[in-house]
């Protein structure tokens, strides 16, 4: 038997073949497919061109409304009863529509869409979010998603994998998003173009399925195709917990071989800052203190989980954002929100003068909700600081963690965490 | 398939919130689309590339979103075959999808300058710069991906195969 790596076992049960090689380009059948209100309209008008009346299997589908939740404009208003539309003629099984779901990455994982083992297609980048959970997962176009929608399958490049070998207890304050945030800033915004990445190590053992999540989100930041953990305790932990029904999916075999191997020991790690205009541009939080800023941002798929609202709140309890800064929290779904409230959280936020609101991109994708304008400066837990990202192209965004986002929102300049925390 | 034109070019890790930004998602007029592709690094873009039709990039280009406008806006500003160090492979699927012929040339790439004409051959995997009086060969594609972009992208491949 030739030895394999997790990415090629998953993708060898996805075209039922016994082995599969880099380089190589295979039909494969896709577990689930999903789109959003922003890719929607282009898969729905692909869709219908095409010609097909049927979509091959409605209990594969995944719908979920978040970016311009709630419309913003009339075009998005017309664009979202489109895909409505679209859900109840094709008798589509899972639809979230506003105020039922959240962010999509978010909802796809904590309502068990995406699972160990399975080839799952979204028409959103940080589709590869759910590796998080040993699926492997990727993102495509509206045109591809759409002939997926006709035919259940669709073609893929075997990908080369990249071994992260990561290493060392994370301080406090120090958190998944300064690992990959560090990773990036060492591998480039295109170290890992096409590629696999497959996240091991002691440091992503000991890491939470949220955690994971964030780390996978940002693989496509360095071009990879895919970010994945192989399925683990901790996995299994969460679909328990979930009360989800859990297969193990797959690993890799001992002996299976990588494209590259790089291994990081992040027991020293201060938190990370990644500078305008790129996410590469990443230097220690010691190096950029002091810069002001006049919006703080936590939210979207990469950092607005409960756990990551957790630590904001941690810092925000019982002060007060620094006047001229605005604080804005937004809680990546429905559920999270829900948990953010029984627990107090939100009340944290409101007190220490921060904006919450409803779960969508909203800002993270400059389209409402935050969008800031020309001059200004906005350290976010956003996934991307491309020029114009969050509005005015002549604004700049600062990637950090959450506690890094909210200790700079309390002083009005960017801030080590470790120094707010208490 | 064969592309002619001339060269404009840029750099490296050209991403799609530059190609065309998120404020733009959702406008089905693709002409008005096309009229704000690449504004973010060159408000001239699309007046410039009418003219020439050969848009030459660095590496990583399309990097970012899964969004189809990128090419549908490259395509409708009056690109007709991007030559690249290298792409992000949402962006090189989604050209590929919509019908706009793309071709990975490190060598043409570095060696294409500004107005440079050039001659694509996609069938054949040749690149002729008749300015520079130079070749350059790349990788030919793989059969079924010529005949989608023969048949002007995957929804016409898949409707005269499924329908």
């Amino acid at each position: 038997m030739v030895a394999m790596n997790v990415v090629e076992k998953i993708l060898c049960r996805a075209s039922s073949r016994s082995v599969v090689e880099p380089g190589e380009i295979i039909r494969a059948k896709v577990d689930r497919v999903m789109f959003h209100d922003l890719t929607g309209p282009l898969t729905v008008k692909a869709f219908e061109e095409i010609g097909v009346s049927k979509v091959w299997d409605p209990d594969r589908v995944v719908v979920i409304f978040d970016h311009l939740v709630p419309p913003n404009s009339e075009r998005a208003a017309l664009n979202q009863r489109t895909i409505r539309e679209f859900v109840k003629e094709q008798k589509i099984k899972w639809f979230y529509d506003i105020g039922r779901g959240g962010i999509c990455h978010q909802v796809m994982v904590e309502k068990g869409h995406a699972k160990p083992g399975e080839l799952i297609i979204g028409a959103d980048s940080h589709t590869c979010t759910y590796g998080a959970v040993g699926a492997f997962s990727t993102g495509m176009g509206a045109t591809d998603v759409a002939a997926i929608l006709a035919t259940g399958e669709t073609w893929l490049r075997v990908p080369e994998t990249v071994c992260m070998e990561i290493d060392g207890e994370l301080g406090d304050m120090v958190t998944p998003k300064d690992v990959i945030l560090h990773i990036i800033g060492c591998l480039g915004v295109s170290g890992a173009v096409y590629k696999a990445v497959v996240f091991k190590g002691f440091t992503v053992e000991k890491m939470s399925v949220s955690g994971r999540m964030t780390m996978c989100n940002m693989a496509v930041e360095m071009g990879a195709k895919t970010g994945i953990v192989e399925p683990d305790h901790v996995t299994e932990q969460f679909f328990k917990s979930k009360n989800i029904p859990y297969s193990s999916g797959f690993v890799s075999d001992q002996n299976a071989t990588f494209d590259e191997t790089h291994t990081f020991d992040v027991s020293k790690l201060e938190p990370q800052v990644a500078c305008p205009n790129s996410v590469d541009n990443v230097k220690p939080v010691s190096e950029v203190e002091g810069i002001e800023i006049d919006q703080a941002y936590i939210g979207s798929c990469t950092n607005g989980r409960l756990e990551d609202l957790r630590l904001a709140a941690r810092i925000a309890k019982g002060r007060n954002v620094k006047p001229d800064v605005r604080a804005i929290i937004v809680p990546a779904s429905q559920e999270v929100y829900q948990e953010a409230l029984k627990e107090g959280l939100i009340e944290i936020f409101l007190q220490a003068g921060a904006l919450v609101c409803n779960p969508t991109c909203g800002a993270c994708i400059g389209a409402h909700m935050g969008v800031i304008s020309e001059g200004e400066t906005c350290i976010a837990s956003i996934n991307r600081n491309f020029i114009g990202r969050m509005g005015s192209p002549r604004a700049k965004v600062y990637l950090a963690s959450p506690a890094t986002v909210m200790a700079s929102a309390l002083t009005g300049v960017i801030t080590d965490p470790r120094r707010v925390a208490t | 398939m064969i592309v002619r034109g001339s060269v404009v070019k840029y750099g490296d890790n050209i991403d799609t919130d530059v190609i065309v930004p998120g404020k733009y998602l959702g406008i089905t007029d693709y002409e008005e689309l096309g009229r704000h592709a690449l504004e973010g690094i060159d408000p001239d873009f699309s007046n410039k590339i009418k003219q020439t039709g050969i848009l030459v990039v660095g590496e990583n280009f399309g990097c970012g979103s899964s969004r189809e406008e990128a090419p549908v806006a490259l395509k409708y500003a009056g690109v007709k075959c991007i030559i690249a160090k290298s792409f992000a492979r949402i962006f090189y699927r989604n050209a590929i999808n919509i019908g706009l012929p793309i071709v990975v040339c490190p060598e043409a790439s570095e060696k294409l300058d500004n107005g440079d004409i050039v001659t694509v051959n996609l069938a054949e995997g040749v690149i002729i710069n008749t300015s520079k009086n130079e070749v350059y060969r790349t990788k030919v594609l793989p059969e079924f991906i010529l005949e989608i972009l023969k048949d002007g992208g995957l929804v016409a491949y898949l409707r005269r195969r499924l329908t």
